[in-house]
Order: structure tokens, then C-alpha cells, then sequence
């Protein structure tokens, strides 16, 4: 039984003027319907690039993109990478949405709310005006928008940025999909928003049994949403697993750098905060051997200096766990700090 | 909206109303003496203050104005006794050069200005945005770069150089037009063709100026609007590159060319000076200039500005009003 | 009994608002900061925490009199600031500093490394024992910048190496007070510990009071001594951190502190959420009463009526709220 998207090696590359970006490189894993996977890292990770190739939002002249990733839906498995634009084109907003980080300029400030909607749906459903806005007032009043058949008509910039995002998701559930993208829906929304935000968005997934990929930044936010989580850094899947052996069993001095270096709120000794040292790399002339080597602690530990020269492949270290490391073992437990 | 509405037409009428004002404060202290002008070598004294009385320029400054403003409203009698004639309601005054009344010299004038200006206006918005469209889709390629070219021809040239190159290695040297019907006037109702003939090579000149601005705008306008958040989401939501640039990316990236779009009309409302010269079309510009420097005749400059500072007045309420239809975040709640 | 560095008392600060048009009046007033109270002392983190339109940013640049305020007094080092004039303030400004949020804004492009740093001694006509020039690479070198970048541009460093720069630009003068507006939040999450560090080093070092002001509980746990709530311009909490996070009175406090998202699977399952009903209402047209009362849970009459007074509830821990939330054990 094959799980709803299933990506396998995926590369993504940008020729510019200094060189070629190697945004996203040999990215493969899958999404079922009714899970929801986080894929987590920094800026220059490649966790949006990824996503986007899904989509097929990438401009196909200037972006070289190769691997697969297939939609395996009712009529039969499509590769969005491989199939003609226009075929993925009609798969946009119907088989598989989108929404963005900035809720405040997503939509067109010209069109009200239930003219944007509307456009959404008459786009796959046939219907009149009438109609399309009586479906835009109903996935309104589903995602918690009060005094709906009023708000309907209003333009966006009479609502707050939480409604926004609100209004985004309905737009992207407007048409049932079986996945939904969400790149760093809350991070531009005060905290008390993102708990809502977040809320809805589990509630809608369980609504329409939804595949839904979250992609972010904040490991909190991962930590209330996600089943399993791939760590991406340069451009790789650095760890993929389920959530719970990701945050207590971590595999990668990448993913261990990262819960030690996050103040949490639960945490009040006021132990200092362990950094990773350096900047992320750029994605031009990535270096030979591990990408991750100038700034992980535990490099030197690794016999024969293999970080240096051997890029490390992703190998599954425990059961359905894999990370993208040299150490052993017996090296990742002490770089756990004996766990 | 109406309380809006009636707040704005009070701030066009007091600004009309100080643009007047100013007019003839300008020309009053300016040290020419229309009525030395109107007398030739056999002048004497006693002439010219006849003429002075005649023209009305004995009095105060403020009762010349009194009187054109009167004027506008219930007309304005003129000369004493049996030379007496009057000029009908909006009377803008009396041309003692043209012996003819300011009103019927507009009238005139007007329908020729105004034919140059719309004419003009569909092609430079037609070529100019659809140009600049086209270079914005093909950024940084061939059909770009030519239009950048035209842009650079079309900001460089002034019209009194591209006018007379293309009246006279266009229009005259392919015998489009015959030099003696220049600048004829024939009524697009009566004779449309005629009409066409005799502002087909003025439209194609003016054009050529505006058209280039246009173009570099919408281009620019365009390739910011396609960058915007919100047409990604277009994109996210499946619909096509068609649809979005017509719905979504033209609509947010020409709307501000409206604002200018009724500006540089309503300017050239009051007439386009150079291509009615060249063209020899007798239209407001030229009536304008003939007045102020040939004839300094008074009453016809106070009426032109008056009227082109109308037009514009007049055209700045129209846009702002057309830019709150297009735009929901202007509107006055 | 060692005196406050930082004392601010009743402070206001509105913004008048116009309704647009040549022939109207200014019409309402934006409360950014509506009666604050807060005190620093030196050595000492307040961490200024609430989420949008609360009023923490105009607090942070009310202090520093960037803008000027409303109401209220400021006292800084003992002296009356409040109402100082701009040349007057000039001399007191090289002991209060500010670190900016936008790490990419917030420097000028068009000049080097050294010229940014440098500005701060020339404006205020200080030439530094040994050199400028030693001393601003003295400066980088304490950040974690190598001072052979001195002569460098802004956009040819990273998000978290500009925020450096931003932080030795603050210190170079050697303030007493620094008030960090959002210092981290525009970094990566790998770059912001290294930022956090550097701050709490420099702080030790220098016994420098910090005005952190952040949305992120849990920067602001980390970092802060004491901790003020504020929403919609007004104090909701203030207390010592510890007590303020294992204890919180106030149901803004406690639906906050709900909210923040913890990087630990299991606790995210199984914790109780308090989620907020409905929207921020316009800092234009606060609520009457209690700010918070249009969405609190447990809000009354009398919290739609009266405004709650800033009480002291406990040691240290002071609350506007006429129904607490019970102490925990």
C-alpha cells in the first residue's frame, strides 16, 4: 500500500550568476493521508525549495529539478516532476494546497474574501457567483470565522492576521484536497493566534483525513503536531524519523545541537544555552565530505577523518530512524550526553 | 461617500476660485501694458487711455475682477451707447484684438483640443501599457530590450523635433496629407474621415511622448506586482498564467496608472501647445500662446488658464474617486 | 539599598490617529502604552514580554526618549529624563543603548563595519584610550567578529554576524542600560543561542541592565530576572521570573504561557491549552474596564466597568486583575 506522496531523490538546483545553488539534494520520503510530517530546519535548509517542487511553483526554466515525486491518487498515480505543467497545474488547489507564512500580504487587496474564494472553487466546481460564495460563507463558518455571511463580502485588509490565515486555509480546503502544505503558517502570528491556528489545522486534517506536511523552524511547534519529522540542513535530510525518537533519541549532532541550543519555557534552572558554533553554509560550492562538519563538535571522533572527504548517506540507524552521520552508535549516545 | 463627495467639490471650488485670483495678480504686476500694446506707432497718450477704458483696465484691481467674475455667471455688456454688445453667460470676456468674444473663441478652440486629446490618449494607453506588459512578461529578452528602446526614443525626443520629422518625412513627403488642408477641421460626426486626416499624424506624435513613460511604468509595475505574496498564492490555488495576469497582476499593477492616466489628459486638455503648432492645428494651445505672446491679450489668457486649471482640478476628483472604486483599502468608510 | 538604574512610573505614550482628508481633524488616539510602571536595577534583565500592539516596543523606545511621552515620568540614574530636550539628552545617551530586531534594517548599508561603530564616539566627541580604530576591533573581537572585517560592508556578513555588529555598537560607550528590542527574533534558531550567550556574557561582565523586550517566552525565561506582562498597553503581571512561569495569577498570564509550544512531544500531548476566543481589539478603541475582559474566560461585570489597579499579590509579584487565578502549592 503506498502512502498518498511519495518523493524519491528529489534534487533541486538554481543556476545563478556566482553559481549553481544546490537548494535541495536527494530529498526522498512519504506522507500518507491522515499524518502529518514536519520537515524542520533554518534558513538555506532547502525545507521550502522541497515543497515547492511538489507544487510545481517552481518557474521550469530557470530550476532544474529532478527525481520523482508521485500523488498516488484515485485515477492513478501522477509524477508531478515528470508530468506536462498543465496536468499539475489542475492538481493545484484541488489534490494538493498550499499556504504561506505571511497571512497579511497572501491575499489580493483588491478582491473580497468571497470573491477569492469563490475563485478557488468555481475553478473545479461548476457553479455560478451565487453559488461560490455560498461554499466560501460555508468554509468560513468551518474555520472559525464569526458573522461569516457578513465577513464574506469584506476585503482583506479589514481582517486581523489571524483571520488571514484563517481565510488562507479555507481557500486551500476549499475543494477537499488530499494534501496540504503548510510552510511556516504561524511564524508570522503572536502565539496565542498560533495556538489557534495550529488547533484548526489539526482539526481540519482529521475533517478531511488530509496528508499534511508542516514545515518550520520551531521545534515546539513540531513537537505538539508532527508524526514524524525530517531535519533537513544545506539542502539534505540530515534525520527522518518519528517524532518521539527524534526529540528523545536524536541521531545527528545537528538535530542534538539544536534541542540543546532552545530555551524552553518549561526549563527554569537557568542552565546556559549550548550553541552551535558558525553560520549555515551556502549552497554554492557546497563542501567535499559532510556539510555539516565545520560546525559539529563531534567530527574528530570520527576514525579516519571520513567527515572530511566521504559524504555521509542517509542510513537507517533504528527502527524506520535514519540520520545522515558517521558516528556510531556508541558516539551518538555520548553525544546525547549518555541517553 | 456624500459628505465626502461635498467636502472635496468645495475644495475644487475654493481652489478654482484662488487660481483665478492669482491669474490676475500675475498679469497685473507684470510691467507689460496691455494697453500700450494695442495701439501701433501712431500712438498718443489720449489713445491709450481710451483704450485703457476700453478694455477695462482703468479701474481697481479687484473691480476687474469683480467684473469677470459677474461675467462668468450672467454674461457681460461691453462699449457704451450704439457700439454696445454683449457677450452671453459664461462670458469669460471680450478679445479686442480678435474682436470677438472670449466664450466663442473657445468654443471654437475646444472640440480641436479636445479631439487631439482623446485621440492621443487611446493610442499612447493602448501601445504604452500593452508594451509595457509584453516587455515585463519577456523581462531581459529580446522583445524588452526593443522596448527599451522605444522608450528611451520616445522620452528623448521632444515633440517639436519628432512633430516636424514626422510631419515632414511622414505625412508630407508619402502625401498622407496635402499642406494646405493642414490642421483643417472636419466634424467627427459630419465627416469622420476628414477628421481622422487631420488628426491622425498629431495623435501618432503625442503618443510617442506619453506612450514611452507608460511604458517604462507598467513594465516596472508589472514585474513587482508578479514578485507580490498574494499572486503566488494565484498560482498555489491552480489557476492559470492567463487568468492570473488578467485578474490578478494587471488589476493591482495598472490601477495606479489611472491616477496618472487623468492627469496627463486633463493637462492636455488645456491644450498641447508645440503639436497645434506644428500641425497647425487652431486648437487651445495655440489660442493660449498666440494670446501671451503676440496679442497679450488679457482676457483670452485668464480664460485659457482658468480653463485648463479646470480640467485638471476637476479631472484630480474623477481619479480619486475612480481609484477608491478599484481600490477597497482608499475608500472613505 | 542600591537605586534603580531604570525607573519608570505612570508612563504614557498615544499616538494620535487621523482619519485622513485635507479638512478633518486628527480623530482618536492610538493607547500604545496606557500607565506603565517598571523598574530595573543595575545588573538586572526585565524581560518585557505580550504579543502584538501590546505596547512593549514604544515602552523600550519611550525609555530611551525616542519618542517623547505622553505621561508619566522616567527616571534614569537617579535623574528626571522625562522631560529633557533632545540636546539635553544627548550627553545622558551614551549610558542607555538600544539593540534593534532587524538585523538586515537596521544597519546603514552604505557604510563600513568601522564607520557604524565608530559613529558612536564621534556623536558623542569621544576619542578612546588607545585609538578609535584599536578600540572598535577591540569591540568586534568581543562580539565574535574578526576585526580584519572592519572595513567591510553590512549585506557582506550574515543575519546573526549583523546582529553582532549591532550589539558592539551598543556597548562601545559602556552603557549602563541596553534595551534589546526583539534582539533574536529575526535570526535563525542555531544563530540566536550564540546571541543569547553573547548578551548574558557581556551583561556579567559589565553588570549591564537589560530591557529584553520579546515575544518569545522562552528567550525571555531564559534570559530575564523579572518578567512584565503587558496587553494592550497596560501591565497585566510583573513578577520574578520563576515565580511569574510556575505561578502565574493573571488568565492572560496563564493562557500565554498555554500557548508557547514546547519542544518536548510528550508535554505537547498531554498539556492542557487555554485557547483565547477571538481577536486583538484595536489599541484605538480599547475595551472599557479590564483590556482583557473581552477575551478572558472568567470575565464579570465588574471587569467589563472598572479598570484593575496594579496590586502587589505576594513578594515581588504584583497583578491587575480583580479574579486571580489561584496560587499554585
Amino acid at each position: 500500500m503506498s502512502a498518498f506522496l511519495e518523493v524519491k531523490n528529489l534534487n533541486v538546483s538554481f543556476p545563478t550568476e556566482d553559481g549553481l545553488v544546490q537548494a535541495s539534494n536527494d530529498i526522498s520520503f512519504s506522507v500518507d493521508r491522515g499524518e502529518t510530517l514536519a520537515v524542520v530546519g533554518e534558513s538555506g535548509s532547502g525545507k521550502s525549495v522541497t515543497s515547492l517542487a511538489v507544487m510545481g511553483l517552481h518557474n521550469r526554466s530557470s530550476t532544474n529539478i529532478s527525481g520523482s515525486a508521485f500523488l498516488n491518487l484515485e485515477s492513478g498515480p501522477i509524477d508531478v516532476i515528470s508530468a506536462p505543467e498543465e496536468q499539475v497545474r489542475r492538481l493545484r488547489g484541488k489534490s494538493m494546497s498550499m499556504i504561506f507564512q505571511d497571512p497579511m500580504s497572501a491575499l489580493h487587496p483588491y478582491y473580497s474574501i468571497g470573491d477569492q474564494l469563490s475563485e478557488a472553487w468555481r475553478l473545479y466546481n461548476n457553479g455560478d457567483k451565487k453559488a461560490g460564495f455560498k461554499r466560501a460563507t460555508e468554509m468560513l463558518e468551518l474555520v472559525g470565522i464569526p458573522d461569516a455571511s457578513k465577513r464574506v463580502k469584506e476585503f482583506p485588509h479589514q481582517f486581523s492576521g489571524g483571520m488571514r490565515q484563517r481565510v488562507m486555509i479555507a481557500m486551500a480546503l476549499i475543494n477537499n484536497p488530499a494534501l496540504l502544505i503548510a510552510d511556516e503558517p504561524t511564524t508570522a502570528l503572536d502565539v496565542t493566534v498560533q495556538s489557534q491556528i495550529l488547533q484548526l489545522l489539526k482539526d481540519m486534517q482529521k475533517e478531511f483525513n488530509m496528508a499534511v506536511i508542516l514545515i518550520t523552524h520551531d521545534l515546539g511547534v513540531v513537537a505538539e503536531v508532527a508524526d514524524r519529522v525530517n531535519v533537513m540542513y544545506a539542502g539534505k535530510i540530515v534525520e527522518q524519523g518519528v517524532a518521539d525518537s527524534i526529540y528523545y533519541k536524536p541521531d545527528h549532532p545537528y538535530t542534538i545541537g539544536l534541542l540543546n541550543s532552545i530555551p524552553r519555557v518549561d526549563q527554569l534552572e537557568g542552565k546556559r544555552l549550548i550553541a552551535i558554533p558558525g553560520q549555515p553554509p551556502s549552497l554554492i560550492n557546497l563542501p567535499q565530505g559532510c556539510s555539516f562538519r565545520s560546525r559539529c563538535t563531534f567530527a574528530d571522533q570520527v576514525v579516519g577523518n571520513l567527515c572530511a572527504t566521504v559524504a555521509p548517506t542517509l542510513d537507517e540507524k533504528d527502527s524506520a530512524h535514519f540520520s545522515r552521520c558517521h558516528l556510531t552508535e556508541k558516539q551518538l549516545v555520548a553525544a546525547r550526553g549518555g541517553k | 461617500m456624500l459628505k465626502y463627495l461635498v467636502k472635496r467639490i468645495s475644495a475644487t471650488i475654493v481652489v478654482l476660485t484662488l487660481i483665478s485670483m492669482s491669474v490676475f495678480l500675475i498679469f497685473d504686476v507684470l510691467p507689460m501694458d496691455p494697453a500700450r500694446l494695442t495701439c501701433g506707432k501712431s500712438c498718443s497718450p489720449a489713445i491709450v487711455e481710451g483704450n485703457r477704458h476700453r478694455l477695462g483696465l482703468d479701474v481697481p484691481l479687484q473691480v476687474q475682477y469683480g467684473r469677470w467674475a459677474k461675467g462668468l455667471f450672467v454674461g457681460r455688456t461691453y462699449g457704451e451707447g450704439q457700439a454696445e454688445f454683449t457677450c452671453s453667460a459664461p462670458a469669460f470676456g471680450y478679445s479686442f484684438n480678435r474682436h470677438e468674444c472670449v466664450t466663442d473663441l473657445l468654443k471654437t478652440a475646444f472640440p480641436i483640443t479636445l479631439s487631439l486629446a482623446i485621440g492621443s490618449f487611446i493610442l499612447w494607453l493602448l501601445v504604452g501599457v500593452s508594451l509595457g506588459i509584453v516587455a515585463a512578461r519577456f523581462k531581459n529578452r529580446w522583445p524588452d530590450r526593443l522596448s527599451n528602446v522605444f522608450v528611451l526614443v520616445g522620452t528623448s525626443l521632444p515633440t517639436f523635433i519628432s512633430g516636424i520629422l514626422i510631419l515632414l518625412f511622414v505625412a508630407l513627403k508619402f502625401g498622407f496629407i496635402n499642406a494646405i488642408d493642414l490642421g483643417k477641421w472636419h466634424s467627427p460626426f459630419t465627416d469622420p474621415i476628414g477628421w481622422l486626416n487631420t488628426f491622425i499624424f498629431p495623435w501618432i506624435t503625442l503618443a510617442l511622448a506619453y506612450a514611452a513613460t507608460y511604458t517604462r511604468f507598467t513594465r516596472s509595475n508589472v514585474i513587482e506586482t508578479s514578485s507580490e505574496d498574494y499572486i503566488r498564492t494565484a498560482r498555489a490555488k491552480g489557476l492559470s498564467e492567463k487568468v492570473i495576469l488578467r485578474k490578478h497582476t494587471l488589476r493591482a499593477a495598472l490601477a495606479p496608472i489611472v491616477t496618472i492616466a487623468g492627469l496627463d489628459f486633463a493637462g492636455l486638455l488645456g491644450g498641447a501647445i508645440i503639436t497645434e503648432g506644428i500641425f497647425n492645428l487652431p486648437g487651445l494651445g495655440r489660442l493660449s500662446i498666440r494670446a501671451v505672446l503676440n496679442d497679450y491679450d488679457l482676457p483670452v489668457i485668464v480664460a485659457t488658464t482658468m480653463l485648463a486649471a479646470t480640467f485638471v482640478v476637476v479631472m484630480n476628483l474623477v481619479v480619486d474617486i475612480l481609484y477608491a472604486y478599484i481600490d477597497p483599502r482608499v475608500r472613505v468608510a | 539599598m542600591t537605586q534603580p538604574i531604570l525607573k519608570i512610573t505612570g508612563l504614557k505614550k498615544h499616538f494620535p490617529v487621523s482619519t485622513g482628508g485635507v479638512f478633518s481633524k486628527g480623530k482618536g488616539v492610538v493607547k500604545a502604552v496606557d500607565g506603565v510602571d517598571l523598574e530595573i536595577f543595575p545588573g538586572q534583565t526585565i524581560g518585557l514580554v505580550g504579543e502584538s500592539g501590546c505596547g512593549k516596543t514604544t515602552v523600550g523606545r519611550t525609555v530611551l526618549k525616542l519618542y517623547e511621552p505622553t505621561a508619566g515620568t522616567i527616571e534614569f540614574n537617579g535623574e528626571d529624563i522625562t522631560n529633557l530636550t533632545p540636546r539635553e539628552m544627548k550627553s545622558r545617551r551614551s549610558q542607555m543603548q538600544m539593540i534593534f530586531q532587524d538585523p538586515f534594517s537596521s544597519l546603514n548599508p552604505r557604510q563600513t563595519v568601522g564607520t557604524l561603530i565608530g559613529n558612536t564616539f564621534d556623536i558623542q566627541s569621544i576619542t578612546p584610550v588607545g585609538g578609535k580604530t584599536e578600540e572598535i576591533q577591540r569591540l568586534m573581537k568581543r562580539v565574535g567578529l574578526n576585526p580584519e572585517h572592519i572595513n567591510r560592508y553590512p549585506h557582506e556578513f550574515s543575519g546573526g554576524q549583523r546582529q553582532r555588529i549591532g550589539v558592539a555598537r551598543a556597548i562601545a560607550l559602556k552603557p549602563k542600560l541596553i534595551v534589546a528590542d526583539e534582539p533574536v527574533s529575526a535570526l535563525d534558531v542555531s544563530i540566536q543561542a550564540q546571541v543569547v550567550n553573547l548578551l548574558e556574557d557581556l551583561q556579567e561582565e559589565f553588570n549591564l541592565s537589560y530591557l529584553f523586550v520579546a515575544h518569545d517566552l522562552s528567550v525571555v525565561q531564559h534570559i530575564s530576572d523579572r518578567v512584565v506582562v503587558m496587553y494592550l498597553g497596560k501591565v497585566m503581571e510583573d513578577a520574578d521570573k520563576k515565580d511569574l512561569f510556575l505561578n502565574p495569577r493573571h488568565p492572560y498570564t496563564r493562557a500565554l504561557l498555554s500557548a508557547v509550544p514546547v519542544p518536548d512531544p510528550k508535554i505537547g500531548r498531554a498539556r492542557e491549552r487555554i485557547i483565547l476566543q477571538g481577536d486583538l481589539p484595536s489599541p484605538v478603541n480599547p475595551p472599557a474596564g479590564c483590556v482583557f475582559n473581552t477575551r478572558c474566560w472568567k470575565a464579570q461585570d465588574k471587569c467589563r466597568t472598572e479598570v484593575p489597579e496594579l496590586v502587589q499579590i505576594s513578594a515581588g509579584h504584583k497583578l491587575a486583575c480583580h479574579f486571580p487565578e489561584p496560587a499554585s502549592a
